[in-house]
């Protein structure tokens, strides 16, 4: 790749995937020359691709001011708001080489444009809108702390672009997951002071295979983000609101996350038999049988380990300290 | 080059189901003359699970780690991504939120501790990339690893979210990260470039959504099969877990056959550096991995 002499611009091949779900039976990909300029987005880019070498390149675009979320897609794996993202950044980060993708390649129907009727089915299930019983002639307005408004204010930002959803996983694997972008509105809407589904979002989202539980941790929603809301922050508030609400029932999940409390009581470390003994109970133990022998073999584990009455667990020194810190800071409880 | 000292945080699995990460480790921190003082007041971070039961209890505990690493007046380093992510997201919750640090303190204070905040907090793959330098670690290979196809696996935790760990991961771009690659070619290996590089390996949710668990990691290890790796490896060993220890329920799920090596990074250091057999530990691991030795 060469830079032109007065390096303002840089001459490249930018690669995109192309696809009409109406004519085409696979997607394919077609590289379009050009100059780029240290001030172009990659909106200018789709613009530049559409005017100048093929009008039937095909994508949403809208505000051009990062508030509308039209134009999210993604370039080399990375989700990215079309009219936000510099693309001399996006260059120099992969090396002049790269290629526009719709946010989910399986979902797509014309080139950049997807169908994101999944998004938009999650988002609407977890109620994303206050929720009250409003008096027809209120005699004042609602009040609410700048506390009260803090909480839910980063979660408002969220502008529906779908950057998480399609860059979540779980979410690929797992059809059911409602995904970060409905976390995000369900936590939202669920710590908003005016609102009375609370609980019933924090049920919704605690059913094990489409709620919080099924969560990777992999923070890809993070990164993803271009309003930076972090969802899995949310995530993670709404695991400690189903305890501090007691919407959480004893499950799998549960008792993996809170056992361990009781492990680290013991021994200040994790007891690696013990959280898979407490999560599964000793009647799920059965499915673990095969890899604990063969972690046995290993010497990874040892036979005795899953024993209540065996302790091979390593101790953390001043272990008192621990336990003390444990009674004295836990507020939650299974 | 002044001697590096670091406080280690070995975390709970380094004690218990991968022993060989230790001994790479100490083994390595032997061969570069790195002064290690192992933290053994430290407690679980929580793993991302206790975080989620009672995210105050696990900044306690966490700031209570970091304590110790304060009182030697050292950097703490760790070697499982996911206790340095831990880690790492309390001491920035804390140094940037006064009112949660004084709430940390209350408790800390009953056990005669302090939170400070003084105590930098960076994952031993960092250290070695960055602080002892490439350069100096290629000059003490005596075993290259020229034979290997070598996998780099990043795990998520080390690289996301990139705003909390740039200050400690040189800025490594999570949609591009490089340091793992040019360590495995300081010791003369041949990184193999494959798009699941950076991606989850779904160990998290081994248990509770063990078929999304098992995919994850079955395309991890597949992506790197089919770009001709000849084994995996990770700074992380909760990726090693997952990789290595289910890697034959990983291949039924996928429908392939899977027999990759997946070396923790100290490992393949150790290797490189002429660590011992012992030293190495590959005895422990569940997927085959002894053939490495010999092979080196």
């Amino acid at each position: 790749m060469q830079k032109t002499e007065n390096s303002k611009t840089r001459k490249v091949t930018i690669k995109a995937f192309r696809f009409n779900i109406e004519t085409d039976y696979l997607p394919y990909t077609k590289e379009y020359e050009m100059e780029v300029g240290q001030d172009e987005l990659v909106l200018d880019l789709m613009n530049r691709i559409k005017w100048e070498h093929d009008g039937s390149f095909s994508y949403r675009r809208s505000c051009r001011h990062g508030i509308c979320g039209a134009c999210a897609i993604k370039v080399n794996g990375k989700a990215v708001l079309a009219c936000k993202q510099n693309a001399i950044e996006l260059l120099d980060l992969f090396n002049n080489d790269i290629t526009l993708e719709p946010q989910s390649k399986k979902r797509a129907v014309k080139d950049m444009i997807i169908d994101k009727g999944d998004f938009w089915e999650k988002h609407s299930a977890v109620k994303p809108y206050v929720v009250t019983d409003v008096e027809p002639h209120p005699e004042h307005e609602t009040k609410q702390s700048i506390a009260e408004f803090n909480n839910f204010l980063d979660s408002d930002l969220c502008i529906q672009c779908g950057a998480c959803h399609y860059s979540c996983p779980a979410l690929e694997v797992n059809e059911a997951f409602f995904g970060p972008a409905a976390f995000v509105a369900a936590y939202r809407f669920t710590v908003d002071t005016r609102d009375s589904a609370g609980i019933e979002r924090l049920e919704l989202t605690s059913e094990m295979g489409q709620g919080v539980w099924d969560c990777v941790k992999c923070f890809e929603c993070a990164e993803a983000c271009p309003k930076e809301i972090n969802p899995i922050e949310k995530i993670t508030k709404l695991h400690n609101l189903q305890f501090e609400k007691k919407v959480a029932r004893s499950n799998i999940a549960t008792r993996h996350a809170e056992g361990f409390v009781r492990s680290i009581k013991k021994h200040g470390f994790l007891d690696e038999a013990d959280i898979v003994v407490y999560s599964e109970g000793y009647l799920g133990m059965y499915k673990h049988m095969k890899t604990a022998i063969k972690m046995i073999k290993a010497g990874k584990i040892h036979w005795d380990d899953a024993l209540p009455w065996v302790d091979n667990v390593p101790k953390s020194k001043n272990l008192s300290e621990i336990q003390k810190l444990i009674e004295i800071s836990m507020t939650n409880k299974l | 080059m002044s001697q590096l000292k670091y406080a280690l945080f070995t975390g709970c699995t380094a004690k218990q189901s991968t022993p060989e990460l230790l001994s790479s480790t100490l083994a390595v921190a032997d061969k570069l003359g790195i002064e290690i003082t192992i933290l053994e007041e430290a407690s679980c971070c929580g793993a991302s699970h206790l975080q989620d039961f009672d995210e105050f209890l696990a900044h306690v505990l966490n700031a209570r780690n970091i304590c110790y690493a304060e009182k030697l007046g050292l950097t703490m380093i760790t070697i499982c991504n996911t206790c340095q992510l831990n880690s790492a997201m309390t001491k920035h919750a804390l140094d940037t939120n006064a009112d949660l640090k004084a709430r940390v303190n209350e408790k800390l204070k009953e056990v005669g501790l302090e939170y400070k905040g003084t105590s930098e907090i960076k994952h031993f793959l960092y250290c070695l990339v960055d602080e002892y330098g490439l350069d100096n670690i290629k000059s003490k290979v005596t075993t290259p690893l020229s034979n290997f196809n070598i996998a780099p696996f990043y795990g998520c935790h080390n690289i996301r979210p990139s705003e909390l760990h740039h200050g400690s991961n040189n800025g490594e771009n999570s949609y591009n990260p490089t340091s793992l690659d040019s360590l495995i070619e300081a010791l003369e290996g041949h990184p193999v470039d494959y798009e699941s590089k950076n991606k989850c390996c779904g160990f998290h949710v081994e248990l509770q959504a063990n078929h999304t668990s098992e995919v994850l990691a079955g395309n991890a290890l597949v992506d790197a099969i089919d770009n001709n790796a000849e084994m995996v490896v990770t700074p992380c060993p909760l990726c090693h877990l997952k990789m290595d220890t289910y890697q034959d329920d990983v291949a039924k799920v996928m429908g392939r056959d899977i027999n990759l090596p997946v070396l923790h990074m100290p490992q393949m250091v150790a290797l490189a550096l002429g660590a011992t057999e012992k030293e190495l530990g590959l005895n422990f691991h569940v997927s085959k991995a002894t053939q490495v030795f010999a092979e080196a």
